[in-house]
């Protein structure tokens, strides 16, 4: 595939990822915050973003695990989840996490394991998506071209 | 806002405006430091109130009042939920400083509560802001750093 076919598939992948709301406008001022000194930065928070995710995605699963439920402990895992989410523009996974906040207030324990599947699975479609632009930006890189924005 | 606020406050200031960034989220630590740097501040991040007390020279432990009687940095921005001591604690304390009190604070929360906004600002908060961040709401804090009077 040549550079300009390529750029294009850039800019018609990111515009279905808005589209489809996985990303929103929080998410464009993360790219806008990058500049040549740190050319990486993205892909850094990004990487940030899931280690600290997968990381609050165990601790939940262990929480929700418990014969006591702690549902102060719940929320504030997902207190956590939701702000990240929110920060790098994540606007699927940040809204899973409102309505998983909510059943944590009713101490809601079926509805609190059936968001705890939602967010999970938010969370692993748009790592995957993140994941695909951030390879298809790294192929128009390496074939000397730039990131159309 | 005041027409003698510009934009490169590192000419302004002659030194660079130093910053404590204060927030228990990983990723929003990130996000606000790099705010800050590309408006040429220097950062410094803490994870906690604690951290930032420990940092400012207001920890518990220390009683030195002359130790600085300057103070190290120009703005204090902090989150208020944190676990341990909320930003509004943090608020207070700093305000019950005599070196620290005239430091403005900047509190930031992904929630908006009026009662909440209220207090802060009743207990000295410069200002509330809303997360996330943008480029655009660090602009208004350039003000504080050049001490532009509205």
């Amino acid at each position: 595939m040549d550079l300009v076919q390529l750029q294009r598939q850039l800019v018609d992948y990111k515009t279905s990822l808005y589209n489809e709301g996985f990303l929103d406008e929080q998410f464009t001022q993360l790219q806008e915050l990058q500049d040549e000194n740190n050319p990486d930065f993205v892909v850094e928070v990004v990487s940030l973003f899931f280690e600290d995710s997968e990381r609050l995605l165990n601790e939940l699963t262990k929480a929700l695990e418990q014969q006591s439920v702690d549902f102060k402990r719940v929320d504030a895992h997902v207190h956590q989840l939701k702000g990240s989410s929110s920060s790098i523009g994540a606007q699927r996974v940040q809204k899973v996490c409102i309505a998983f906040r909510n059943y944590c207030e009713e101490q809601n324990i079926e509805g609190c394991v059936k968001c705890l599947q939602q967010v999970r699975h938010e969370y692993s479609l748009v790592k995957t998506k993140l994941e695909s632009m951030f390879q298809l930006q790294q192929q128009i890189l390496s074939a000397g071209g730039s990131i159309p924005m | 806002m005041d027409g003698g606020c510009s934009g490169d406050m590192a000419a302004e200031f002659g030194d660079e405006p130093h910053v404590l960034a204060v927030d228990d989220n990983l990723i929003d630590r990130k996000l606000v430091e790099k705010l800050l740097k590309n408006s040429s501040c220097k950062v410094t991040t803490a994870e906690n109130g604690l951290r930032a007390l420990e940092y400012l020279g207001l920890a518990s432990d220390k009683r030195n009042a002359l130790d600085g009687t300057v103070s190290k940095v120009n703005l204090i921005i902090t989150d208020y939920c944190m676990p341990g001591m909320t930003g509004y604690e943090l608020l207070k304390k700093i305000k019950e400083s005599s070196v620290l009190r005239e430091v403005p604070v900047v509190i930031m929360s992904s929630e908006n509560v009026p009662t909440r906004i209220s207090q802060c600002l009743q207990e000295g908060a410069q200002m509330f802001m809303l997360k996330p961040l943008k480029q655009s709401d660090v602009k208004r804090l350039e003000c504080y750093l050049m001490r532009c009077r509205s």
